[in-house]
This record gives C-alpha cells, sequence and structure tokens, in this order.
C-alpha cells in the first residue's frame, strides 16, 4: 500500500498548527497522515497525526503513530526527520503515540493501525514534511535574527549556519522564535542526496533492548499495582460456571477471585501467586461448541470448495479458454489454522477509578481498543486512557482487541491497577488463529504447456468485513483473501472467485503475518511449478515468459536467478525450489536450497532477492526478510492449530514447535536499489518461504505438496 | 506473608516476600522489581526467563526462590558488568541483532554462559547451547554471527 502524497496545506492545517505552537515553549508541528478519503475534510479542524517537537533544551521528538513491535517503525520515523533536520538519527527520541484513532489514523488504512506492512508508506512523506516545514522555519528564525536571507543559510549537526559571516545558532535557540515563522505551505523535501536515508543506521531501540531497561507491556509497573491470571473457557464459546475459590484464595499472596462471563481470573500480590492460585481453581465452563472438530472444519471448507462463490477478479473468457484447451490442470489446496505464538505472551494493564480507566499496553490497534474499552465499561471515549509500550512480537495478534477489554472487565472488579498476564496456555488457546483456507486452481493450458486461462476458487472467512470493511470489503468479496489470486502473471484469461466461509460464532479468527499473500504465494507459486513440469519447462524460464517484460517482477526474477546460479548444478542430495510474489508495495523472490535425506526433509539454504522501492534502512530490511523466512519457515514446517471436542488442542512449544537456532538455514537476502517509494518487508518473507520449500521437495520428489504444514513425516521436530 | 527470603540479585540484597515455590521469574520481576527478565512460556521451554545462578544458565520461570537460597543471581541488568557480558551486548549491538527484543535478555545471558564456558565455541556448540532458546523475530542467524562475534572481541 502507497501514502498519497500529502497536498498543499490548507488554511484549517495551518490554523491548527498555529494553535499547536502557541501551546508549546518550542516548536511542535504536525502534519496529517489522512488521505483525502477519511473524514478529514468534514472535520472543522485539522488534527495532525504525527508530531514533531523541537524543545527549548534542543530535545527533538518525534511522535511514532504505529506501534514498535520489532520491525523498525521507531528507527524508520527518526531517520525519516533526521533527513530533512540535518541531524543523526540517534538525536531524535521516539515516542509512542496513545490510543486515538483520529489524530493518529494511518492515512491509508483510516485508523490507528499498525499492519499490512504500510506503517512505513504511511509516514513516507507526511513525516518529511513535518520535518522540512521545520527546518524551514528554523532556519527563517536564524535568517531573521541575523538579518539575513534565508537562502544563504544552510543546516548541519542540528544547527542554521551562516557561512558568510562564520555565525550559526542551535535549533534549541531558535526554537521559540521558528514558533512564530509562518508555516510553509508545501514544504518541499528532499529528492535526493540523502544522507541519512538509505543507510544501515542503528535502530534506536537496540540499546534498551540489550540491557535489559527497554520497557514492553509485560513490565509496566503502577504504584499498588496487582497481577492476574486468567483462564477462559477452554471450550470454544463456552461460559464460566461454579467455581470454588476456596483453593485459590488459600493460596499465599493470593488477594481475589473475579470472574467473568466467559472466564476466571487470580488476583495477587505477584503473578506467581496468581498462577498458582489459578491452577488450584476447577471451573466448571457451561456449554460452548462442545462438539467442533477440526475434521470437520476441514470438511465445512472442502464443501465450500464446490459452491459457486462471488466473482473477485475477471478477465477474458474463462469457459471458451476451458473449452478450447489442449489439456488442463486442477489442483485442491488446504491450509490450517495457525497461531500467531509471539514471544510476549498477550498482558495488559488496566485501572479502573472515578468513572475512568486508564490503560498500559502494546496493541497494533490502540485506538480501537480505546473505544471498544469505553464500550465496555460505558464509558465516554474521553474517559479511557491508552499508554503505549513496546510489543513483543505482533504478526496480526494484536490487531484485535478483545484481550484488552477482558483485562478491563477484570479490572473493573479491582480496586487497585491490575496487570493481567496470560499464561502461554492461554496464549495458544485464546489465540484469534489464522482460519482454515482452501483453494481450488484450474488451469486451460494450450499444447505447449502455457496457461490459456487460470481459474482459482478461494475459500477464506470474510476477516476484513469486521476488520477493515470501508478499505478491504467490496461487493461481497474479502479484498485480502483474494489479493494475489493469481500471482504477478499476465494470464490470458482469468477468473477468481471468493467463497466466504466463516468460522463458527465462538472461534475467534483475524490477521496474521502476510495476511492474504500467505495464502495465495502458496497456491498459486506451487501451481506454477506443477505447470512448468508438465511443460518440460524449467520454472524460472516458465514464469519468465507470463511476466510483464522489464517489469520490477520480471527484473528481480532474473537477478534471483543469476545471484543463486539457477540452472547450475547443486551439491549431491540437494533440490531447489523458486517463488516470487509481488504485494505490500513489494517484490520478492525466494530460492530455497533442501536436502532430502531418507524421506526427511532438511531446509539448509534461502537466498532471498527483494525489490522494496528505496530501503530507507537496508538493515531494517535484512532483518524483516530474514525474520519473515523463519516465521514462514516455522508456519512451513510445523504449524497447525487443532481442534478436538471443542477444545484447541496445542499449548505451549512443546506441542506447536517453531524454528530454533539448530535448524535455521543459511539465509542471504539482496535488496535491489532503486528510486521507487519504499515498500512494506514484514510481511512478504514470510508469504514466500512455504511454496518455496514445497517446490524444492517437488524437484527432489516429483510429488506436488498441495496441503500445509508439510508432511509430519518429512519434518523432524527439534 | 511474612515469608522474607534473602535474594542476592546482580551483587545486591533483596528481601523478598514470598512463598519459597515463587518462581524465581517473578520474585524479580514483581517483588524485586528487575523486569529485563522475560516471561514466554513457564516451563523451561523457550529461554526467555534466563538468568544466570552462581554462574550457571537457569531458567527462572521454574527454578523456585527457595532453590536459590544464597547462591548469586544475575540478570540482564548486570550481566553488562561482567567482561563477557559486557562483550556480548556490544556484539549485539554491532552486528544488529535486535528485532522486537523480547527474547534478547534470555538470549543474552544463555550466550554470556556460553563464552565464559567455551570461549571460542564453533556452530555446533552455539547450537547446543542456544537451541533452548526461542527467539519468534527469526534472529538466529544474527545471534550466531554475534556469538562469534563477541569470542574474537574477547580473543583479540
Ligand atoms: S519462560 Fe522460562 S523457559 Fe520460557
Ligand atoms: S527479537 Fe523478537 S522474539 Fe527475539
Amino acid at each position: 500500500m502507497k501514502a498519497p502524497t500529502n497536498a498543499a496545506m490548507t488554511t484549517d492545517r495551518r490554523r491548527f498548527l498555529a494553535v499547536c505552537l502557541a501551546g508549546t515553549g518550542g516548536l511542535t508541528l504536525g502534519f496529517p497522515l489522512l488521505a483525502p478519503r477519511t473524514a478529514m475534510a468534514a472535520e472543522a479542524t485539522f488534527r495532525p497525526n504525527a508530531f514533531l517537537a523541537i524543545g527549548g533544551d534542543g530535545t527533538i521528538t518525534a511522535t511514532v503513530p504505529y506501534a514498535e513491535m520489532g520491525q523498525g517503525a521507531m528507527t524508520s520515523i527518526a531517520m525519516l526527520a533526521a533527513e530533512e533536520l540535518a541531524v543523526a538519527p540517534a538525536a531524535i527520541k521516539t515516542v509512542l503515540a496513545p490510543g486515538d484513532n483520529k489524530l493518529y489514523a494511518h492515512p491509508v488504512l483510516g485508523e490507528q493501525i499498525t499492519g499490512g506492512s504500510a506503517s512505513l508508506a504511511g509516514s513516507w512523506m507526511p513525516i518529511r514534511k513535518a520535518a522540512a516545514a521545520a527546518r524551514i522555519m528554523l532556519v527563517e528564525a536564524a535568517a531573521r535574527r541575523w538579518g539575513v536571507g534565508a537562502a544563504t543559510c544552510t543546516v548541519a549537526d542540528g544547527r542554521v549556519h551562516h557561512a558568510a559571516s562564520k555565525r550559526s545558532l542551535a535549533y534549541s535557540e531558535l526554537a521559540q522564535a521558528a514558533a512564530s515563522v509562518p508555516v510553509p505551505a508545501d514544504p518541499p523535501v528532499k529528492t535526493g542526496g540523502f544522507k541519512v536515508i538509505g543507510t544501515a543506521a542503528p535502530r534506536v531501540d537496540s540499546a534498551a533492548k540489550v540491557d535489559g531497561s527497554a520497557v514492553f507491556g509485560l513490565d509496566v509497573r503502577r504504584p499498588g499495582m496487582v497481577y492476574a491470571a486468567v483462564q477462559a473457557s477452554p471450550v470454544i464459546g463456552g461460559k464460566l460456571g461454579a467455581v470454588d475459590d476456596k483453593p485459590a484464595l488459600a493460596v499465599a499472596g493470593v488477594t481475589q477471585v473475579v470472574r467473568l462471563a466467559n472466564a476466571v481470573a487470580v488476583v495477587g500480590r505477584h503473578t506467581g501467586a496468581a498462577r498458582k492460585g489459578l491452577a488450584m481453581l476447577e471451573p466448571h465452563w457451561d456449554g460452548g461448541l462442545t462438539d467442533l472438530s477440526t475434521e470437520a472444519l476441514v470438511k465445512q471448507a472442502d464443501a465450500a470448495l464446490d459452491r459457486k462463490g462471488v466473482t473477485a477478479a475477471t478477465k477474458g473468457d474463462v469457459a471458451k479458454a476451458f473449452a478450447g484447451a489442449a489439456s488442463t490442470f486442477e489442483a485442491d489446496y488446504r491450509m490450517p489454522m495457525l497461531a500467531h505464538a509471539a514471544m510476549e505472551p498477550l498482558n495488559c494493564t488496566v485501572e479502573v477509578r472515578d468513572g475512568a480507566c486508564e490503560i498500559w499496553v502494546g496493541s497494533q490497534v490502540p485506538g480501537r481498543a480505546r473505544i471498544d474499552v469505553a464500550k465496555a465499561l460505558g464509558l465516554d471515549e474521553d474517559r479511557v486512557k491508552v499508554n503505549s509500550y513496546l510489543i513483543g512480537g505482533g504478526f496480526g495478534r494484536r490487531l484485535q482487541s478483545e484481550w484488552i477489554v477482558q483485562a478491563a472487565l477484570i479490572a473493573r472488579q479491582v480496586k487497585a491497577p491490575v496487570k493481567v498476564v496470560w499464561s502461554r496456555e492461554e496464549d495458544t488457546r485464546q489465540d484469534a488463529y489464522r482460519y482454515h483456507n482452501h483453494s481450488r486452481v484450474r488451469v486451460a493450458l494450450d499444447a505447449k504447456g502455457n496457461p490459456l486461462a487460470f481459474d482459482h476458487r478461494i475459500v477464506a472467512p470474510a476477516i476484513m468485513l469486521w476488520f477493515l470493511p470501508s478499505l478491504l470489503w467490496k461487493d461481497g468479496v474479502d479484498v485480502d483473501a483474494t489479493n494475489a489470486a493469481t500471482g504477478p502473471y499476465a494470464f490470458p484469461n482469468l477468473m477468481v472467485d471468493y467463497v466466504r466461509n466463516d468460522p463458527p460464532d465462538g472461534l475467534l479468527v483475524g490477521n496474521w503475518r502476510g495476511v492474504g499473500e500467505t495464502r495465495n504465494g502458496f497456491v498459486v507459486e506451487t501451481v506454477m511449478d506443477q505447470l512448468a513440469a508438465k511443460a518440460g519447462v524449467d520454472p524460472v524460464e516458465y514464469r519468465r515468459r507470463l511476466l510483464p517484460p522489464k517489469s520490477r517482477i520480471a527484473v528481480l526474477l532474473d537477478r534471483l536467478a543469476q545471484e543463486t546460479g539457477w540452472g547450475k548444478p547443486l551439491p549431491a542430495g540437494t533440490t531447489r525450489g523458486v517463488a516470487i510474489q509481488s504485494g505490500f508495495g513489494s517484490h520478492m523472490g525466494l530460492v530455497a536450497q533442501v536436502r532430502m535425506d531418507g524421506g526427511k526433509l532438511k531446509v539448509e539454504r534461502m537466498t532471498a532477492v527483494i525489490d522494496c522501492g528505496i530501503a530507507v534502512n537496508p538493515n531494517v530490511v535484512r532483518q524483516q526478510i530474514e525474520g519473515g523466512l523463519l516465521f514462514g519457515l516455522t508456519a512451513a514446517l510445523y504449524s497447525n492449530i487443532t481442534i478436538a471436542d471443542g477444545r484447541v488442542v496445542e499449548s505451549n512449544f512443546h506441542d506447536q514447535p517453531v524454528v530454533r537456532m539448530v535448524n535455521t538455514p543459511k539465509i542471504d537476502v539482496i535488496i535491489i536499489e532503486n528510486g521507487n517509494d519504499p515498500g512494506g518487508v514484514g510481511e512478504p518473507g514470510t508469504a514466500i518461504v512455504a511454496p518455496a520449500i514445497a517446490n524444492a521437495v517437488f524437484a527432489a520428489t516429483g510429488k506436488p505438496l498441495h496441503q500445509l504444514p508439510l508432511p509430519a513425516s518429512m519434518v523432524e521436530r527439534v | 506473608m511474612g515469608n522474607a527470603v534473602k535474594l542476592k540479585v546482580n551483587g545486591e540484597i533483596h528481601d523478598v516476600d514470598a512463598e519459597p515455590d515463587t518462581p524465581l521469574l517473578w520474585a524479580l520481576r514483581d517483588l524485586v522489581g528487575l523486569t529485563g527478565t522475560k516471561f514466554g512460556c513457564g516451563v523451561a521451554l523457550c529461554g526467555a526467563c534466563t538468568v544466570h545462578v552462581d554462574g550457571l544458565p537457569r531458567r527462572s520461570c521454574v527454578t523456585p526462590i527457595s532453590a536459590v537460597g544464597e547462591a548469586e543471581v544475575l540478570t540482564i541488568e548486570g550481566v553488562g558488568k561482567t567482561p563477557v557480558g559486557k562483550a556480548v551486548q556490544d556484539a549485539w549491538l554491532k552486528v544488529e541483532v535486535v528485532q522486537c527484543g523480547y527474547c534478547q535478555a534470555g538470549q543474552i545471558m544463555q550466550a554470556t554462559a556460553l563464552l565464559t564456558a567455551d570461549p571460542a565455541p564453533d556452530d555446533a556448540a552455539i547450537d547446543r547451547a542456544m537451541t533452548g532458546n526461542i527467539c519468534r523475530c527469526g534472529t538466529y542467524p544474527r545471534i550466531r554471527a554475534a556469538i562469534h562475534a563477541a569470542a574474537k572481541q574477547r580473543v583479540a
């Protein structure tokens, strides 16, 4: 997703800025990140959602409207501001914005949401414009003081310089005066000659994360705080029945047992006591979907494959192409339910007092959390405050806020700030899962095996109908689920058909790193290798013929082939597989090299090429790709959340294994440099792994894989 | 109440009012107030809670405070004062290991213990020592590189 460039400044916005400036000792600037499609035009006053403040003490503070969950949002925003202000990124203090859907809305998503790998695209223009305006105003203030032309001044190292008279002033000395300079209408940003953008500047959050001083949600401390452990109904959709709270209250340090409609919580002086108390309880759970099983859900999704859905995309005449085809290809695909399994289990600290609620949490949707909690507690939104903290891995789980509401409902019954911490078991069993996704692909082929028509039926839940309907639910189609359903290829005829298949009520599902691409990339890219094999053509060559010549993805494929020595002999016993994709404003390719040894799979090496336009920080790009690949590798090898008798079976890392150091392949990431606007890098890595590995296995065994995770017989657990 | 236990953490004695079976993790985090040590699984499967007890890496989530006794506990907040811990933290910064950072306290404590016992571990030794520590952000290749870098710096 790309942010629209900022429109010229309007009077309203200037008025807002003036108000803002009057209210501070220094210079505070905000530029709306909002795209015109939002309610912005209707608002009497423009409310910016990113701030840059330069204090009289020289501190430059950038407010980060996004969650920092490892993707480098704080670093990227510091870098964008630093570029225009001619300071080092480390000189910029970043603070995480509190929950406010109006003030900090993402320009494309329309709300304060960190997802879809869209953070950088959302801040690319607005943050730089805010910083550029600040610089222009600082220069003007200095020029006035010296009685020289602004054009004769320069900025460097946090100072305005006048070379001719050898004078200079620090920003701190100019901040106050700059506040009374008119705000430039449409400050030009640098279009090249970047000094900060494009460099591997050190991450601004690293130091605190290696010395233990970084404060995640889990680390929040409030005066008088107590701690809660919670268990919600293990039966999906079940309610809390009778529970004898005495055994818990008998545990030293336990102070209270709290009942909610579908959960029980034990409160204590420390988490150890609360957890022990919870373990002593034997709550009864009433009702719920006690018959639910994975087999039934898979069967249901299979049945949906036979239904006609809603047309999501169409081109040409698919039926005619099939009628005239020399041969056809057909395959069904099944993808399992997935948990997020971030390292930081869900947790939330809440204080409810005097008709107000204050929350300390790491959320990907803090603005929504605020609204949801206000509703649940019957408070006005302005009586709820959400303070943002670092997140120990989001991966889409924290795009939901039901767990924050749960914490608030517990806190309402506790006379102190309470930190609610989920166990790993709770985090696994009460996830907002990636739901079952099935696909049916039919391809009509000519005599040479080239595709005449590509027909992709997608069975998926309607996530976007409730998550982001204004943007991603169109005419009965989940735009995310059907995204990239035909890959980057120029098929002469195509059809994408969306069959909505929702989970039963009570089973919470949601977004998962890589979103729609993760399901469709696996389908399309493994189909491509099967078609190539059928045609007797090399998989890279087969793809190349179907890509628009000279397109970014075509250039990337060539580079990938070149970097991996595609077509050259491999070490004995190894094979490789390729996959490519375009999405999140970026293009990506991966070659996975695997060894099949006695039927066991070992992924030895992954070589990725990414074209994400301007890589604002190549190091962060590499990190995101490396991490995305390993996240996808875990899913491809192991991940499978199952339900039996209405309960999620898996609970902790023993039955929900993840990739560890010992089975991490060698990873190389190559960045294609170009001047296009920055694309997303958080999700592409995850989406591309499974197809590349499945294709490598196909190359070794000749047997195509149509299901994830890969067959258990192939995968060794560590 | 009234179970005051003395814990020696990062060279300082703390009075901790908790039952003897309280996991060291929660005593450190909630009662001593050192929140750098993290909770990931609670059952010794992820390594996020790793601290040193008398110099050896321990999963604090399954270590009751009664088992610590008078032993010295070292956490992420104190490890930088040891030469090996400092070298490891420096290497972590140089290699830019960190993403979300949540697992890194445990990783650094585990790596410091490894390098203290084996100043120049090969890849197999690193695998053996580090495979109990999960990182969902996928920083493993950089952790490996950083351990090698710290080892080199220590030797040089
Ligand atoms: S929290 Fe102790 S090993 Fe996971
Ligand atoms: S850095 Fe996020 S879990 Fe390791």
